[in-house]
């Protein structure tokens, strides 16, 4: 089974601080409110260490690094 | 009435099957009061004894594809499947809060056959093995609460009862909501958690919980009593069965009509006394529905498969066509602005994002928005869309999203014109929950 | 102090002035640490400075703290001019010398320990158990005032008493500030009632389009 990686935030906690999107660019922007808009595409392992930075340094701990199991597509 | 027939078990010779599209709605006190135990007994057997039937509950749930009148219509055999499989004593949930101003079905439903749903929701216990049932109705339906109050009352002594409360819940949209409602059993506020987890695995006070809307578990009761097979007589393949929905009449007031899923909307409009003509535009799903013009709604099926081209769906069956005169892009402003301050304030793009939204799509109401008012609406639109730990910034930009599709010329006029066309007559209903508290 | 008198001193003083020394970085950087913690808190931002900068060297800054506040410790207790073991240094008021002044060292810096624990196993707490424990970095910080103040070597010199002040001012305008602002944009009972959208940071304002 293989997994991907991608971040998640909890918007309840988040209150737009904005390290993330310093910290982040490829997955993080800011709305109109500095509130974090995330992409969730796959992080591979190149961009797997500033994910971690950013869920880190995050003041108040609102981010995660997911990890979703995906089938693998099967060949014939 | 024979439980043991095996061709066709739980249905007795005088087969008081309902047919046609009055389902819950037949067997009524004509003068409205609640059906009582023992007029409901003559139709519906004592729901602890077997029903004689050789598939589970849980399977002919399954088979007679009910899936859930609150809303969200998920299906609710794979709800009692996950409740029964978690680990835990499991806990059933009664959802009568009916947060949706335009709609009045549950409280309909708990008022006059308040024990057709207690069937439901101990048939759903006993399947799923819960001990304890809690049946939510929101603060100030006084009517209801006292009618489920002595529906369970009358069974008492009389019938096996488990461990079954009613709850007075705080008056908010969002309260309803399955993860606010299990944080405010746990004795939080009714506000939603967002948590990652589905109550059917852990929710109140970490137990399997199972959160039904009162329609569902009546439905649930009739499948119990009639098979899914007669279930799946009415409505489509893929929405079987009969639902309710809530037509609001021209001067305001509301009717509680049932039809099959996926029947053509416009007999379900004049059914309860509506009129599509001259409508500058139908609210199909509640306020966390969509708008479709009266042209669409007079040709559509009123259905998720039927509406879905549409950019809507049946929600929690709420029909409310406006009436001549009133403006429909004014009516949505108010609901937005409503939506907004319904918010449990705890995440900021929809704290934030839905204030701006309503506070522009006021200001184009009122004449007083810059000409690229659109743009900014559908910009913010696409920020909230998605982003909160609840569905409630979803549900307000999808009924921003229908309202700019249309409502497209009112929005010019208003900006054209620096005011409303039409004078902006309210029709809507817009309860003031401000101050109620969140406990 | 010139180097010639530093090494006429004896070691036993060499290690007395590191003492002093120490504690007084200690405090400057206790100052810093707090400074920086609440620009974190309050979700100021600099075009300069990225907020990352800021709430690392909050980090940082914390865990120099830490490293001068022990070189201040062991000083003191290796030197063994004043009666002081190492227990002294985390139990306070029951040492033999000046316990109340010493104690306050030793509350302060029991303080400072329950603050960076709580920091670094910061996944593992509550969001609401560890923002209560690092709190307590606003009773740490004025009780090792107090303690320097009380008893200090170098307390009542001027450049000393400067320090202090500046300190004392600085720390007053940070916690006036944070207490005015709250915690940065929480969205809270701003609900937009009444037509007014709550203002967050960066709202935009309505002229030219969308972007």
């Amino acid at each position: 089974m293989a997994v991907i990686r991608r971040l998640a935030v909890d918007p309840i906690r988040c209150d737009g601080r904005g390290l993330c999107a310093e910290l982040f660019p490829e997955r993080v922007s800011l709305d109109d409110w500095g509130f974090p808009i995330v992409d969730p595409t796959p992080i591979d392992a190149a961009l797997l260490r500033d994910a971690r930075r950013a869920v880190q340094l995050c003041p108040v701990l609102a981010l995660r690094v997911e990890t979703v199991p995906v089938e693998l597509p099967v060949r014939h | 009435m024979s439980t043991t027939a095996p061709d066709r078990p739980g249905v007795g010779e005088a087969d008081p099957q309902p047919e046609g599209s009055a389902r819950l709605l037949s067997a009524l006190d004509p003068t409205g009061a609640p059906v009582t135990l023992a007029a409901h007994r003559s139709t519906y057997p004592q729901p602890l004894a077997a029903n004689g039937r050789a598939r589970s509950l849980v399977d002919e749930v399954d088979a007679a594809g009910l899936r859930g009148r609150g809303g969200a219509g998920f299906p609710t055999a794979h709800k009692l499947r996950a409740a029964l499989d978690a680990p835990g004593d499991p806990i059933v949930v009664v959802n009568g809060t009916e947060g949706e101003p335009a709609s009045a079905k549950d409280r309909f439903l708990l008022a006059s056959s308040p024990q057709l749903v207690l069937d439901g929701a101990l048939l759903a216990a006993r399947a799923i093995g819960a001990t304890e049932v809690r049946v939510c109705v929101e603060r100030g339906a006084e009517r209801e609460l006292v009618a489920v109050h002595r529906a369970i009352e009358e069974r008492r002594g009389v019938e096996p009862l488990p461990d079954v409360q009613v709850l007075a819940t705080p008056n908010h949209f969002v309260a309803g909501e399955e993860s606010a409602l299990v944080h405010w059993l746990d004795g939080g506020d009714a506000l939603p958690t967002g948590r990652l987890v589905r109550p059917t695995l852990r929710g109140v006070a970490g137990r399997p919980t199972l959160v039904d809307n009162v329609e569902t578990l009546a439905h649930l009761a009739q499948v119990n009593r009639f098979g899914a097979e007669w279930f799946r007589r009415s409505g489509t393949a893929a929405e079987p069965g009969t639902r309710l929905c809530t037509v609001t009449l021209p001067d305001g007031s509301r009717r509680v009509v049932e039809a099959g899923c996926g029947s053509p909307l416009a007999p379900i409009a004049t059914a309860a006394g509506a009129t599509l003509d001259g409508s500058g535009g139908v609210l199909v799903g509640g306020y966390f529905g969509a708008w479709i013009t009266a042209a669409e709604a007079a040709g559509a099926a009123f259905g998720d498969d039927g509406l879905h081209h549409l950019g809507a769906t049946a929600g929690c069956g709420v029909i409310a066509p406006l009436p001549p005169g009133v403006c429909g892009w004014c009516e949505t402003a108010r609901a937005l602005w409503w939506m907004a301050g319904e918010s449990a304030g705890q995440c900021g793009p929809c704290v934030n994002g839905l204030g701006a939204i309503a506070d522009l799509a006021g200001q184009v109401a009122g004449g007083s928005a810059p000409a690229n008012a659109v743009p900014w609406l559908q910009r913010w639109g696409d920020q909230v869309d998605g982003r909160g730990a609840c569905r409630l910034p979803d549900g307000a930009v999808r009924l921003l999203r229908s309202a700019l599709r249309v409502f497209a010329r009112e929005v010019d006029q208003h900006l054209g014109l620096g005011r409303c066309p039409l004078g902006s007559v309210g029709f809507l209903p817009f309860p003031d929950h401000r101050s109620a508290p969140w406990r | 102090m010139t180097v010639a008198t530093l090494a006429a001193a004896s070691p036993s003083k060499a290690l007395w002035y590191l003492t002093r020394g120490a504690g007084v970085v200690t405090l400057l950087l206790l100052t810093a640490s707090l400074l920086l913690g609440v620009v974190t808190s309050v979700g100021w931002s600099w075009a300069r400075l990225p907020r990352f900068v800021v709430v690392a060297l909050h980090r940082n800054v914390s865990l120099l703290v830490l490293a001068f506040v022990g070189i201040h410790v062991s000083t003191m207790v290796l030197d063994g001019f004043v009666p002081i073991r190492w227990i002294d240094a985390v139990v306070p008021f029951i040492g033999a010398y000046h316990p109340l002044e010493m104690g306050l060292g030793a509350l302060a810096f029991d303080l400072l320990l329950a603050v960076l624990v709580t920091s670094a196993l910061r996944a593992r707490l509550s969001f609401p158990t560890w923002r209560l424990v690092h709190w307590l970095a606003y009773v740490c910080w004025p009780i090792a005032m107090v303690h320097g103040f009380l008893i200090g070597t170098d307390r009542r010199e001027p450049w000393m008493l400067a320090l202090d002040a500046t300190s004392l001012v600085l720390v007053g305008v940070a916690v006036a500030w944070r207490l005015r602002r709250g915690t940065a944009a929480a969205p809270g009972a701003g609900s937009p009632v009444g037509g007014q959208a709550a203002a967050g940071p960066g709202t935009r304002r309505l002229t030219g389009s969308p972007s």
